[in-house]
């Protein structure tokens, strides 16, 4: 069997897998699926990007895949009136402080002679810029935050339409991923982790206490759509016509027509952004990026720049996570910053691409669909095994109450097991590197 | 009487919790920094071995409750330790045959280790979920304080108070003793110096005949009770949630790393360098402050550098200065 065939047919298997959800359970979630299919591969895609082409090992993807969510507050949200009369400029100013701070401390660090007077004019430079910056900082947020706190109580956005938002996602997740590099990278491989981990947490917290920015845990709903409401299209005589033509009733017709508009807009980011990682991965670049990866010291004796193109590397793969954690929350139509959880945004992902195959894109964009595909349909499928298991217990039994109740952490260990049996058996993963 | 109100104030809030948190910082970064010299890779799991261990001491705890054995003014948790130890070790000791051993004999790349880490996390955090739930577990018992704020201020007569747990006590008492009993076994006996060399040269360890798979075994043994005791003391000191413990990997792994990986010396330093930092930064000083400075100047805020849900940003801040300029830590540990 070539490699041509065997890859239909495991994509053939997979859109069986959709397929069947739509025909047993329902047409809507088998677009859910997709949907977030699509979503998971282009995600699968950035990682795949890091990790297979430049075995660079990011467990942070969580912190790039939320600054995109971030980003379609800030692009596509109408900003709030009177907040930036409010403390917008005092917000702005003192974020400025903040930054000059930290320049100037490096200054300090770089230009004063080594010895006590470098560590205490740093240290003076860092706690009287604190200062002053708390001093602008504290009073701008108070005002930003009272204007109107039941509804906005944050700056809101620009007002733009929320497809901008997607390529913004990217270069925020990129602008945070350069910042990260240039410290970690260089260093040995599970620094980079733990810098990885440590910054994704950092956003989410900043995200769920900067209620400024976005409202916090308040969470910001009712995001701009490119797609249009349901409700419209039912109110739209030319579609409901259309709809009962075709023997659908209006309002399922009009559910699924909005989840296919945004289907095909997340296939055409993917279809674009496989198409780059493709011709990247071909060129003389990925070569390049795999010869490191393989050997780092004969790369570097044959005259490449390791770092740097650790860090190029880096920052491309975690700007497509950002533009995935754009779309996304572009899906959910609201930024929930309480719902971003290391397992499932960093972890499953890594279990995606180990499972299609690193170092092989189409393998990452099948292991995408695949995992979330099987994410999903862990719980039902963990619940009907129970209620096989348990079927013999009297009901109020309080096994049976426990494992009926346990049934929905089926899906950490599932994901563990399939990691670990691929990694075991198949250690390159469904469609291994040519 | 201001100056030792201040003092009061400061160990109250700021001292006797951060000695505690470190204490268990410190015992779960010796765990880290144990397999990191010995197995040589970064466990990702550790943070759902030491929630497993702790459930595994719960369900005995509740047991003993539900017949009525306690220890006493202590909690019941400590008699039930011994078997969350046992149940951890019997854990980890399944994962090393089942899954790491095929890697060790592979010898594959500490990244490799990193990711099937990984797995075994799933697996591990999976089972707590599956077995005990979701949700904050309370199991301290017994006396709750050695001293109350009341009783304190009975004694000295000042008007603050300062009040220390028992589990506080405990933990710090704990993790001396676990310790001094651990460098007593890595400096003084004859397993304890195979580790040793073991970790130091691998290859020159093999040739003086010490026998790598008890070396590995020993270590996974000292790391489950490692583990589960850093847990269950966090876990009386504030309680028992499994998505916290893996939250707990970040400071843990810092804790590691600050100090040096692969250095045990390293690891408690870097412990209650980072838990210091962490209280400290994340405290209110203005009760503080208002004791020490005039009243004109007194603070209208709360002068709180940062607010308590950052406190992840300071261990990570922490970690990254570290990395910036010593990257082998502050006790000089691995390699770069």
């Amino acid at each position: 069997m070539t490699d041509t065939m065997r890859n239909i047919l495991y994509f053939g298997f997979v859109a069986l897998l959709i397929l069947g959800t739509g025909i047993f359970s329902s047409w809507n979630s088998a677009l859910f699926i997709l949907n977030f299919g699509l979503i998971s591969a282009i995600m699968a895609l950035g990682v795949n990007l890091q990790w297979g082409f430049a075995g660079l090992f990011n467990v942070g993807i969580m912190g790039f895949v939320a600054l995109g969510g971030l980003a379609t507050v800030l692009v596509s949200m109408p900003p709030t009136p009177g907040a930036w009369a409010a403390g917008g400029t005092g917000i702005l100013l003192a974020l400025i402080l903040g930054a000059a701070t930290i320049v100037a401390a490096v200054l300090a660090y770089a230009r004063l002679p080594v010895g006590k007077l470098r560590a205490v004019g740093v240290i003076a430079v860092l706690v009287i810029g604190f200062f002053v910056y708390r001093s602008v900082f504290d009073p701008a947020v108070g005002a930003v935050e009272a204007v109107n706190p039941a509804l906005e109580g944050y700056l809101g956005g620009l007002g733009l339409p929320i497809l901008i938002a997607w390529p913004v996602g990217g270069l925020f997740a990129a602008g945070a991923a350069w910042l990260i590099g240039k410290t970690a990278l260089g260093l040995r491989s599970d620094y980079l982790a733990i810098a990885t981990l440590g910054i994704a947490e950092i956003i989410i917290a900043v995200m769920k206490n900067e209620d400024w920015l976005a409202r916090g845990v308040k969470n910001v709903s009712g995001l701009p759509r490119p797609a249009p409401y349901e409700i419209d299209l039912q109110n739209d005589a030319g579609f409901v016509e259309s709809a009962t033509r075709l023997g659908f009733d209006p309002v399922t017709a009009s559910t699924l027509w909005v989840k296919l508009i945004y289907a095909g807009l997340f296939a055409v980011v993917l279809v674009v952004l496989f198409v780059l990682v493709q011709r990247a991965l071909h060129s003389p670049w990925g070569r390049m990026m795999r010869a490191i990866r393989d050997n780092e010291v004969a790369a570097e004796a044959m005259g490449k720049d390791v770092t740097a193109r650790h860090l190029q590397v880096f920052v491309l793969g975690s700007a497509i996570c950002g533009i995935a954690g754009a779309m996304m929350t572009t899906l959910d139509g609201q930024l929930t910053p309480g719902t971003y959880q290391p397992l499932r945004f960093t972890f499953l992902v890594w279990v995606m691409v180990i499972v299609g195959g690193s170092g092989n894109n189409l393998g990452a964009v099948l292991g995408g669909f695949l995992i979330w595909w099987l994410w999903v349909m862990v719980e039902p499928i963990g619940l009907s095994l129970m209620q096989f298991f348990t079927s013999g217990m009297a009901d109020g039994y309080w096994l049976k109450d426990h494992l009926m109740e346990s049934a929905a952490h089926m899906r950490l260990l599932t994901m563990g097991v399939v990691l670990l049996l691929v990694l075991r058996f198949s250690p390159r993963g469904l469609i291994p590197e040519r | 009487m201001d100056f030792l109100n201040a003092i009061v104030a400061l160990s109250n809030f700021v001292l006797v919790p951060a000695i505690a948190y470190g204490s268990q910082l410190a015992l779960g970064a010796l765990g880290v920094t144990l397999i990191y010299g010995i197995l040589r890779f970064s466990n990702f799991a550790h943070g759902d071995t030491m929630a497993f261990g702790t459930m595994v001491t719960i369900l005995f705890t509740w047991w003993f409750q539900s017949m009525r054995i306690s220890a006493g003014p202590l909690p019941t948790a400590l008699l039930a330790l011994p078997f969350g130890i046992a149940g951890c070790a019997l854990l980890v000791l399944f994962t090393d045959r089942a899954v790491y051993k095929f890697y060790r004999a592979q010898k594959a790349k500490p990244v490799i280790f990193v990711i099937v880490s990984l797995g075994v996390m799933f697996i591990m955090n999976g089972l707590v979920r599956f077995i005990i739930g979701v949700d904050d577990q309370r199991f301290a018992d017994g006396e709750r304080f050695i001293i109350s704020v009341r009783t304190f201020k009975e004694m000295t007569g000042l008007d603050e108070g300062l009040a220390i747990k028992t589990t506080q006590g405990i933990t710090v008492v704990t993790a001396v003793i676990v310790v001094a009993l651990l460098f007593y076994f890595l400096n003084r006996t004859r397993t304890g110096k195979s580790m040793r060399a073991y970790s130091d040269n691998e290859d020159l360890a093999l040739l003086s005949g010490i026998n790598p798979e008890r070396v590995v075994m020993v270590t996974w043994l000292i790391v489950a009770a490692l583990a589960t005791i850093a847990g269950v003391l966090y876990g009386l000191d504030k309680s028992f949630k499994p998505f916290v413990y893996f939250q707990l990997l970040l400071p843990i792994f810092a804790a590691a790393i600050v100090g040096g990986l692969g250095n045990p010396l390293g690891a408690i330093a870097g412990g209650f360098t980072i838990a210091f930092s962490e209280v400290t930064i994340t405290y209110a000083w203005k009760k503080v402050a208002v004791y020490l400075l005039p009243e004109s100047l007194e603070p209208s805020g709360l002068v709180q550098l940062l607010s308590t849900d950052y406190k992840f940003a300071v261990s990570f801040v922490i970690l990254l200065i570290v990395l910036l300029i010593k990257p082998t830590g502050l006790f000089a540990g691995k390699s770069v």
